[in-house]
């Protein structure tokens, strides 16, 4: 009769485990794996070993051999390790192998041994050697911990986005720590270490002294510590054979264990079985296994989602059964078979014995335009492997041309980066290629290249404008647009330049160009305009007073005003004003002196050309009604009724527009009738109105 | 009297959430910066600002000390400095030199700047170049829609019309897309689009694509408005450069309403101070009379008076119950109107002053004159003397681009001569301004013999030229002829008038200009909406140059209800006038629809011109 629960063992009081074997390893290993480097994903991924990673002699033919295995132990990959000496391996979250060097150099492979590409540690780590790393996991990536030489440490909190930070210094630390590890709270990767029996937190800005609660009397050392896969717990092993086992915060002891085995056990780990609630360590000595367990109320984590499971098989280029996964599980085509296509894609571009034509067909027969696959993603992957023109087959079948811009910058294709961002109607990209494009090329190129790309063009004019004057000039120069030219140095002659010599010789840079560009008026205006100064600035030092930048006609306005009619008159003749507007200025600087007499004699110089209604307004505007009526009565037929109402002769102006018997004009004197004072006229233009009508 | 609405005519959306949502971001943005800041405002964005959160909300949020961003260097001794500016060279070299003086002095201070309503490339590339990139930090408040009524929504932004129209500056276009977008997620997708333009087509376009990215967020939403039309201000300039005679309008040529308010100087208060009035819907005396014709407004409020009186005068043949009554409900209100109402017979009164002179009428008459196309001779030597007698430069500017216009630019003798007056009475300056209006195709030359398709033929010819940089300016000066006579013809835009038009019951749009003209922006509106397409405007398409930038868009939309398929939103690109504003409300009252307008700034004639000018430095 078989007992079913022979082989459980008692693990306290509550609890029971089993060993069993689930199943055998595949693997044929020559060496013990205690002479290897040995790394294994989480969640059942790949094992990494490296064989002889400890040659000490320079001898090629005993170089370390890199394998890797599925976690069956089917080989999947074996290489010659011919890079430096290796001190720790280990797998990212996205199961690639981090492989770190003694010059904190790390070579990332993937999980068929293909290189991935590589960084470095930093120069602190270079000089100080690496002593010690770990690759830990958090909800953000992977990231790298190093313990240097000098005892110090350098920290990745996500070695896809690698931001080094160096550690604060441990006070007194003259050897590496017993034991350390990496927290991982509040989202922010922390360094827990021991010396003696000390309990040291590092974090970004400081070193603290930390203690364990309730931790049991008599210790001079840490010879393990190891924290659980969420970060939640922790566990110490003392020199004293006694477990901590507690919260990772610090704040709180879960259990403790007295083992009474004084030796420094090899390694500890925290396990749990899923769907367990239970949360035990495992302390491994040379020879023996032991489990501690307890019961916390801990929540068991779905760590590995379906993406995940995903990503493995994609990982494992197991494309086909991935898809029918997704199809079976009904997932939305972005989650799931577009990304699968994606990765295939990716995996694609990477075959090169396949020709770029090829390779980029055979891409866009699968993936079309399927929703969520970006070409530019794919594309920035075969750029990755060299295969620039492959990338720009691929990224001509993305729909987004923005997307397109920042991979043609990297591959130096920065003409088709502006035009694919010119497409895309973003004009910060454009100015972001444009940018780039004036580094890369010489003077001549860019320009050339602005000049084909009239919206960049307007775009860098704009900027140029406020920011590089100069350049601005240039642009136009190179382009022969003279008018635009012109109008620069006109700008120029106001902006930059005090003096008036100056300032002429911009305006006849400007002319010179206007005539260039064949616009006669613009230049022939520019050349009365620098004539125009030069002769402000000789009336500024003859007569005094503010001449420079009038204008033409206030500049003869202020000469009357002034009482310099003849050199008023000068000013008209030399600049042609037409009559029309020097009588106009003159009527109004004569009456704005009230210098009426003269003005009298200037009506009576000549016929007027204006006529002698403007007369009357312009005395009525100063309120000399007396004047006004003067000249109201040399105002021709046509405009009589509007003279003598504007000198509010309401009742002469109603015989005159009887006289005319012109309609518009009666009702006009009609509309001025106001009160019972003009009664009477009212009255009358009513009675020639009906008149008119009867006839 | 101030038509009421139709009793079937839809409600208008609530657009007060652009508000709260625009505030509440301001307000995010600020408590990035803990503890007390100063704040440093550009001019332009203060009175938009002040519709969204008053000082003492920015009190609240620590904000400490506020000043204007402007020439003069910052006495600020704060140790934090926040910058609110438009995404503007000038105003980098402004920050850029006082974190310079301040790092000269030995001084570390927190400076942010918050780029309203969104940043540009070149603005942080001009901060990197001062060298003072990394001691700021940039955020983008991305407010871009100010609800300045109920059916106005203005992004404040005048200088969207000269960069895009003169500089051919295209950056301002993704900020339209973004309000667009920004509409769409919060108001539904719009069935029906239609649009004219080339800047409105690449909004469009882009509008597009950001919808189309975020899929699915409008998507399955009810559309609430059912209609969206979308036009260049180039399309019409001739309605923007019209003086005008409705109310509000009028308002705005006499005293420039900014940002939904307006200063009313001594003159109208007839006091010694000048009183801020804001003009809306809210301001109930105002409502009745905005869309008027001016003709009508003064005879109105002197109704509106008497009756006023007529309510105060209840009070004596009342007991005492009876006068409690009226003191507690009704004495507040009616104070309330008879304050409004003297504001606006005091803004009568001044516009009357300036604005029924003879001089007046004769503009009037003028512009009449060059709408109708007769006595060119007369108006063009009306022109000259208003240039001889410097009248305004930026009058006498406008009827020189109004002559233009509308006879497909001037003959050579007068495009030189009013141009040799102008300069000789205004300053030889100009000299750039007549580049420029040149460019816009506001004031252009007839070349002898261009007809329509000898330009047609030149414009292509350039265009296969290599030299394409220069099509631009071909583009500006040739193609853009404005074909106002043969598109006035095809539209009737000229109503026929047998007798006198009556102005109190107007029959057509046209009464926004005394009945002479129907403005060409709001026409086209019209005639596209009533066809639901441009189907049957190919040829007023052509004249406008606007062949490949004319579209329809429309999406079978199941969930639109026929509520929503009557409210129309129109977009001006470019900005729009209070007159366009009103003729489309008409419209609406005639027809049914209600229109709610979007616009990059509220314009008028002046401003226009304004945009085109070259100022002395």
């Amino acid at each position: 009769m078989d007992c079913y629960t022979a082989n459980w063992n008692p693990l306290g009081d509550s609890a029971f485990y089993r060993k069993y074997e689930l199943y055998s390893m595949d693997w044929d290993l020559k060496e013990e794996l205690r002479d290897c480097l040995v790394a294994a994903a989480p969640y059942g991924g790949p094992i990494a070993l490296l064989r002889n990673p400890w040659r000490k002699e320079k001898a090629t033919s005993i170089r370390p051999v890199l394998e890797i295995y599925s976690a069956s132990g089917l080989p999947l990959a074996s290489l010659l390790w011919k890079s430096g000496p290796v001190v720790s391996l280990g797998w990212s979250a996205e199961e690639e192998l981090l492989c770190v060097q003694e010059d904190g150099v790390v070579l990332v492979y993937g999980l068929h041994g293909d290189f991935r590409r590589h960084f470095s540690m930093g120069n602190e780590v270079l000089q100080n050697r690496v002593l010690d790393a770990r690759i830990f996991h958090t909800e953000f990536g992977s990231g790298l911990a190093i313990l240097t030489g000098a005892h110090r440490f350098t920290l990745s909190a996500n070695v896809g986005d690698l931001k080094l930070r160096r550690m604060p210094e441990v006070p007194g630390l003259q050897s590496a720590p017993s034991c350390w590890t990496t927290l991982c709270q509040d989202r922010v990767a922390h360094i827990l270490l021991a010396v003696g029996p000390d309990l040291y937190l590092l974090d970004h800005a400081a070193c603290s002294a930390v203690t364990l609660p309730g931790l049991a009397p008599g210790v001079s050392s840490f010879l393990q510590m190891a924290v659980s896969f969420t970060y939640r717990h922790l566990a110490l092993f003392t020199d004293t054979g006694y477990i901590w086992m507690g919260t990772s915060s610090l704040k709180e002891k879960l259990c403790e264990f007295n083992c009474n085995i004084r030796a420094p056990p090899k390694q500890m780990v925290w396990c749990s079985r899923p769907r367990s609630k239970e949360r035990a360590v495992v302390v491994a000595w040379e020879r023996r296994l032991m489990v501690v367990g307890d019961a916390p109320e801990s929540i068991q984590y779905k760590q590995l989602t379906i993406q995940v499971l995903l990503d493995r098989l994609v990982l494992r280029r197991l494309y086909p059964l991935a898809i029918q996964i997704c199809e079976y599980l009904r997932l939305p085509e972005v989650q799931g078979v577009s990304r699968i296509l994606a990765h295939w894609a990716c995996y694609k571009v990477q075959q090169k014995d396949v020709s770029d034509e090829d390779v980029a067909r055979a891409i866009n027969q699968k993936l079309g335009d399927t929703p969520g696959v970006s070409y530019s993603d794919i594309a920035a992957r075969a750029y990755g492997c060299g295969r620039t023109e492959l990338a720009i087959k691929l990224l001509e079948y993305e729909p987004r041309s923005g997307e397109q811009v920042p991979l043609l910058l990297k591959m130096k294709r920065s003409k088709l980066a502006l035009s694919k961002a010119i497409e895309s109607g973003d004009t910060d990209l454009v100015f972001t290629v444009l940018l780039h494009l004036k580094n890369e090329l010489n003077r001549g190129d860019f320009f050339m290249t602005l000049r084909n790309q009239p919206m960049a063009l307007s775009l860098y004019r704009q900027f140029c404008k406020h920011q590089e004057l100069e350049t601005l000039k240039d642009l136009y120069n190179q382009d022969d647009n003279h008018q635009e030219l012109g109008s620069f140095h006109i700008r120029a002659s106001y902006a930059a330049e005090e003096r008036i010599e100056g300032r002429v010789a911009a305006l006849q840079t400007a002319a010179d160009a206007f005539y260039k560009a064949k616009n006669e008026f613009a230049a022939k205006a520019t050349e009365d305009q620098m004539r125009l100064l030069r002769l402000q600035r000789r009336l500024e030092d003859e007569l005094g007073g503010h001449f420079v930048d009038l204008s033409l006609h206030d500049t003869v306005t202020t000469l009357i005003l002034g009482g310099h009619s003849k050199r008023a008159e000068q000013l008209a003749r030399d600049f042609r004003i037409p009559d029309k507007r020097l009588w106009w200025l003159k009527l109004t600087a004569l009456a704005d002196l009230e210098d009426w007499e003269e003005l009298e004699k200037f009506s009576k110089s000549k016929k007027s050309p204006i006529g002698y209604l403007p007369f009357v307004e312009i005395c009525m505007k100063q309120h000399n009604k007396y004047e006004a009526k003067k000249y109201a009565s040399r105002v021709g037929p046509e405009q009589k009724v509007k003279a003598l109402l504007l000198v509010g002769d309401v009742a002469q102006a109603a015989d005159v527009a009887i006289e005319h018997r012109n309609e518009a004009e009666l009702s006009l004197v009609l509309s001025h009738c106001t009160g019972a004072t003009d009664g009477a006229t009212a009255d009358k233009i009513q009675r020639a109105r009906a008149q008119a009508q009867k006839k | 009297m101030a038509f009421p609405h139709r009793p079937d005519a839809p409600e208008l959306p609530d657009f007060s959430m652009l508000k709260r949502l625009a505030r509440d971001q301001l307000i995010y943005l600020l408590e990035q910066l803990p503890g007390k800041k100063d704040l440093f405002i550009e001019a332009d964005l203060m009175s938009p600002l002040d519709r969204i959160a008053n000082v003492s909300i920015l009190k609240q949020h620590e904000v400490d000390k506020l000043y204007k961003v402007e020439s003069k260097p910052a006495l600020s001794s704060n140790e934090q400095l926040c910058f609110l500016v438009r995404p503007r060279i000038k105003n980098m070299r402004y920050i850029a030199s006082l974190v310079n003086a301040d790092k000269m002095a030995g001084r570390t201070r927190k400076y942010k700047v918050i780029f309203c309503p969104q940043k540009f490339h070149a603005c942080e590339m001009v901060l990197e170049e001062e060298g003072v990139y990394g001691d700021v930090s940039c955020d983008e408040w991305a407010f871009s829609l100010l609800p300045l009524d109920v059916d106005l929504l203005s992004m404040e932004l005048p200088e969207f019309f000269r960069d895009y129209f003169l500089e051919g500056d295209q950056r301002w276009i993704n900020t339209v897309a973004q309000a667009l977008h920004l509409l769409s997620t919060l108001y539904g997708p719009f069935p029906n689009c239609y649009g004219i333009g080339r800047c409105t087509k690449m909004s469009y376009e882009l509008w597009r694509r950001l919808e189309e990215e975020e899929d699915g967020e409008t998507k399955g939403r009810r559309p609430e408005i059912g209609h969206i039309f979308l036009l260049d201000r180039d399309v019409d300039f001739v309605t923007a450069l019209c003086s005008q005679v409705v109310y509000e309008g009028l308002v705005d040529d006499t005293f420039r309403i900014k940002c939904g308010s307006v200063d009313f100087g001594p003159e109208v208060t007839s006091s010694d101070r000048s009183l801020k009035v804001l003009l809306n819907a809210e301001d109930k005396v105002f409502n009745e009379i905005r869309n008027e014709h001016f003709s009508n407004v003064f005879g109105f409020l002197s109704q509106k008076a008497r009756n006023l009186q007529a309510q105060y005068d209840r009070r004596r043949g009342m007991d005492i119950k009876q006068m409690k009554n009226f003191v507690s409900q009704e004495l507040k209100g009616l104070k309330q109107e008879h304050r409004l109402l003297s504001v606006h017979i005091g803004a009568c009164e001044s516009i009357m002053k300036k604005k029924t002179k003879q001089d007046f009428q004769e503009l009037i008459k003028t512009e009449h004159a060059l709408l109708e196309g007769f006595n060119i001779r007369e108006s063009t030597s009306y022109i000259e003397e208003h240039i001889d007698r410097q009248v305004s430069p930026i009058e006498s500017l406008r009827l020189m681009c109004l002559l233009s216009i509308t006879e497909n630019g001037l003959i050579p003798k007068d495009y030189r001569s009013l141009k040799t007056q102008y300069l000789q009475s205004y300053g030889p300056e100009h000299l750039l301004t007549f580049s420029n209006l040149r460019r816009a195709g506001l004031l252009t030359e007839q070349a002898p013999g261009d007809t329509l398709t000898a330009v047609e033929s030149k414009v292509s010819k350039l265009v296969t030229d290599k030299a394409a940089g220069k099509i631009t300016d071909a583009f500006s000066s040739l193609a853009k002829r404005s074909n106002f006579r043969a598109i006035s013809k095809k539209l009737n835009l000229i109503p026929r008038v047998d007798g006198e038009y009556d102005l109190k019951v107007p029959r057509d749009m046209a009464y926004v200009f005394s009945g002479a003209y129907v403005p060409l922006s709001c026409r086209i509106i019209e005639q596209v909406l009533e066809r639901r397409s441009w189907q049957g405007l190919d040829e007023v398409v052509r004249l406008l140059n606007c062949s490949e930038l004319a579209f329809t868009d429309t999406t079978k939309e199941d969930k639109a209800s026929s509520e929503c398929l009557r409210l129309i939103l129109v977009v001006f690109l470019g900005g729009c006038t209070f007159s366009e504003i009103s003729a489309l409300r008409f419209l609406g009252r005639e027809k049914g629809y209600r229109f709610i307008f979007l616009t990059t700034a509220i314009t008028n004639s002046a401003r226009l011109m304004e945009a085109m000018s070259e100022v002395k430095a």
